[in-house]
């Protein structure tokens, strides 16, 4: 169905019931309740979830096939950036033409970029591209601050030209919109104790995330995929069979490039601001992380990495001292310091700590991501199922000689 | 009708002339093989057939176009491919995967944005994929991971890699260097049984002997990077200067 096979089309129906039903699905937790400091469900953060997954995913098409690794996808994401907040100063609030704008601007900076960066590979490779994000950020911050606002940044004031909008009143805060649908608008749902909020921006990205992974789907199982699998496991071999690397490495590189400046742009309509931290090399390596933690070259693997490092930053970065004295206060005074004090730094601003160290025992125990952590899991339960099949036939061939 | 024609070609690393002046003429349609001891300059020689290396002198031409400063995915388009040393395959794919690449690449050339195409759509290419893996015995092992077969099955893979793209010239690099007795004669009737089937002219660059005598018509003896002697493997075993340079060396070492 829609050219994929039974297999890809079932995860493709369980990414879209998850993306469709996040809503729900993040907050588990009734409000007001001791737990309910673990609900993601707020629209902020389930935007983040989903556009940083279309980063992973775009990230993965580059590193995870061809295992060219590159340390500069931010510069991507911050150029996306900019091209969709100029297109809402110069153009028009809507978002379409905004994120069109940024996936091509991004597309054409990957191609320089990834033209010089491809001559060579390895940590020269890697070397380029994190040289070329700084390079960027560096420009950004300071030197074309006439086009990317500086230190300060960019947002869209209402004295903006806007070519294609009528003008806006003195004071008047410019919105982003989808044909008049405020990004920002919602509707929250209570039931008994839980509330769902829905936001007309998360339903944008969740559904541009869903093309994403469809097209990332598609591309993996094509012969186009296949060649970026062969470079990354025998170039030589590749070159000697009469294909050339670099226009296939190329093309992966702006292919991914282009997602990361769908990110950008996505930022951008979900919240009308730039800054040049974006770009910021710490940016970079977090798409690595992303895509190492969920699985590098597995499907889903970067979309589960994103959400998996968007929801620690936000969450477990707000467990803060009083939240553990609440959770300990059970515990006898003494017990309860002591466990304050040792679980203290892994969370709030410490989060960072706890990443580290999930992400050395993934590397080392799980080397293909968590994905490989949840097939092994399925491993497990249907081989012991299949045990328990042989042991019960061993028992039934050990009680037949007894009975006669 | 010389299909591969090498006119005073050298090649110096430094201070090491690894190439002389070598002149070496491979008829269309023949096995011809180049033997010499190590460091005689074969695999030099074989680097610059194939585009990895250009030679400082002379000029090397296949079927009247020259190779000299084309890309190795050039050459190969034009008709040469290579067989490694150690065989190359992509490791981390199937074996039908490994064999599907080489179709693309004959049919679609050296690159094609077919990225929103799926792979079981391409009947042509699977079909010739798996009539190849037929021939060559290994259909039974096509979805497993080319890099879990054995050495001998790895090496019938690369062989039938390279056929696959229907190369007029297939170069060997010591096709059976490490390999058991068994899986030598295996490799030797394997390239018989190609010379016999197709219009192909084979190169091959060997060690040993047992597998050049049995499969060449012409041998080129390579001694410190120039040719000593060219001429029929009778003719080559009782060349006295051959049996001097090579060819009692060997055996005494045997």
């Amino acid at each position: 169905m829609f050219g994929l096979n039974k297999k890809d089309f079932g995860l493709m129906v369980i990414v879209a019931i998850l993306a469709l039903a996040a809503p729900f699905i993040l907050n588990p937790f009734p409000e007001g309740s001791a737990m309910a400091q673990f609900n993601a469900g707020y629209p902020d953060l389930m935007q983040r979830l989903v556009i940083f997954g279309i980063f992973a995913i775009g990230f993965n098409i580059l590193f995870g096939l061809t295992g060219y690794l590159s340390f500069g996808h931010a510069a991507f994401l911050g150029v996306g950036s900019y091209a969709a907040i100029w297109m809402m100063k110069l153009l028009t609030l809507n978002v379409i033409p905004a994120i069109i704008v940024s996936v091509i601007i991004a597309g054409l900076f990957s191609l320089l970029v990834g033209w010089i960066s491809l001559r060579r590979s390895g940590i020269y490779f890697s070397i380029l591209t994190l040289a070329f994000a700084q390079m960027s950020y560096a420009l950004a911050y300071s030197v074309l601050t006439p086009i990317t606002g500086g230190e300060t940044g960019l947002q869209p004031k209402y004295t903006d030209p806007r070519i294609l909008d009528g003008a806006l009143e003195e004071g008047q805060t410019p919105r982003a919109n989808l044909f008049g649908l405020d990004m920002n608008q919602g509707f929250e749902l209570s039931l008994g104790g839980w509330v769902f909020t829905f936001n007309a921006g998360y339903y944008l990205a969740a559904v541009v995330m869903l093309i994403a992974f469809y097209l990332s789907i598609r591309i993996f199982r094509s012969p186009f995929g296949m060649m970026l699998r062969a470079v990354k496991s025998n170039q030589q071999r590749l070159n000697y069979t009469g294909l050339n690397s670099k226009p296939y490495t190329l093309a992966a590189f702006v292919i991914s490039g282009m997602y990361a400046g769908l990110a950008g742009g996505l930022l951008v309509a979900m919240d009308t601001q730039v800054g040049a931290e974006r770009m910021f090399w710490t940016a970079s390596g977090e798409v690595v992380l992303m895509t190492i933690l969920g699985g590098a070259g597995t499907l889903i693997g970067p979309v589960l990495g994103a959400g998996f490092i968007k929801y620690m930053e936000n969450i477990v970065s707000k467990i803060n001292k009083s939240v553990l004295e609440q959770w300990f206060a059970f515990m006898p005074d003494g017990i309860e310091d002591l466990l304050i004090t040792l679980v203290y730094p892994f969370v709030g601003k410490g989060w960072h700590l706890t990443l580290g160290l999930l992400f050395m025992l993934v590397v080392i125990f799980l080397p293909g991501g968590l994905v490989e952590g949840g097939q092994r899991i399925g491993r497990v339960f249907r081989r012991r199922d299949a045990n328990a099949d042989s042991v019960e036939s061993d028992a039934a061939e050990q009680r037949k000689p007894a009975a006669e | 009708m010389a299909i591969l024609e090498v006119k005073n070609v050298g090649k110096r690393f430094g201070g090491l002339q690894a190439l002389g002046d070598v002149n070496l003429s491979v008829a269309e349609n023949s096995v011809h093989a180049i033997i010499g001891p190590n460091g005689a300059g074969k695999s030099t020689l074989l680097n610059c057939l194939v585009g990895k290396l250009i030679p400082d002198t002379g000029s090397v031409m296949f079927d009247g176009q020259s190779v000299l400063g084309r890309k190795p995915y050039e050459i190969n388009q034009m008709g040469i491919s290579r067989v490694f040393q150690t065989p190359e395959i992509f490791g981390d794919l199937s074996v039908m995967e490994n064999m599907m690449i080489p179709c693309f690449a004959k049919r679609d050339g050296a690159f094609r944005m077919h990225a929103l195409e799926s792979i079981s759509n391409e009947r042509d290419i699977v079909g010739k994929a798996e009539h190849m893996l037929e021939e060559m015995k290994l259909i039974d092992k096509r979805n497993m991971h080319a890099a879990a077969m054995s050495r001998g099955d790895k090496r019938r893979l690369e062989i039938a890699m390279c056929l696959a793209q229907d190369p007029r010239l297939l170069l060997l690099d010591e096709p059976t260097a490490g390999m058991a007795r068994a899986d030598t004669n295996n490799t030797i009737d394997l390239l018989k049984q190609i010379k016999e089937e197709r219009d192909i002219t084979i190169a091959i660059i060997e060690h040993d002997m047992h597998v050049v005598f049995s499969l060449a018509e012409r041998i080129t003896v390579l001694a410190q990077g120039t040719p000593l002697v060219e001429d029929t493997p009778d003719n080559i075993k009782g060349h006295p200067k051959v049996r001097e340079a090579y060819l009692g060396e060997t055996q005494d070492a045997a």
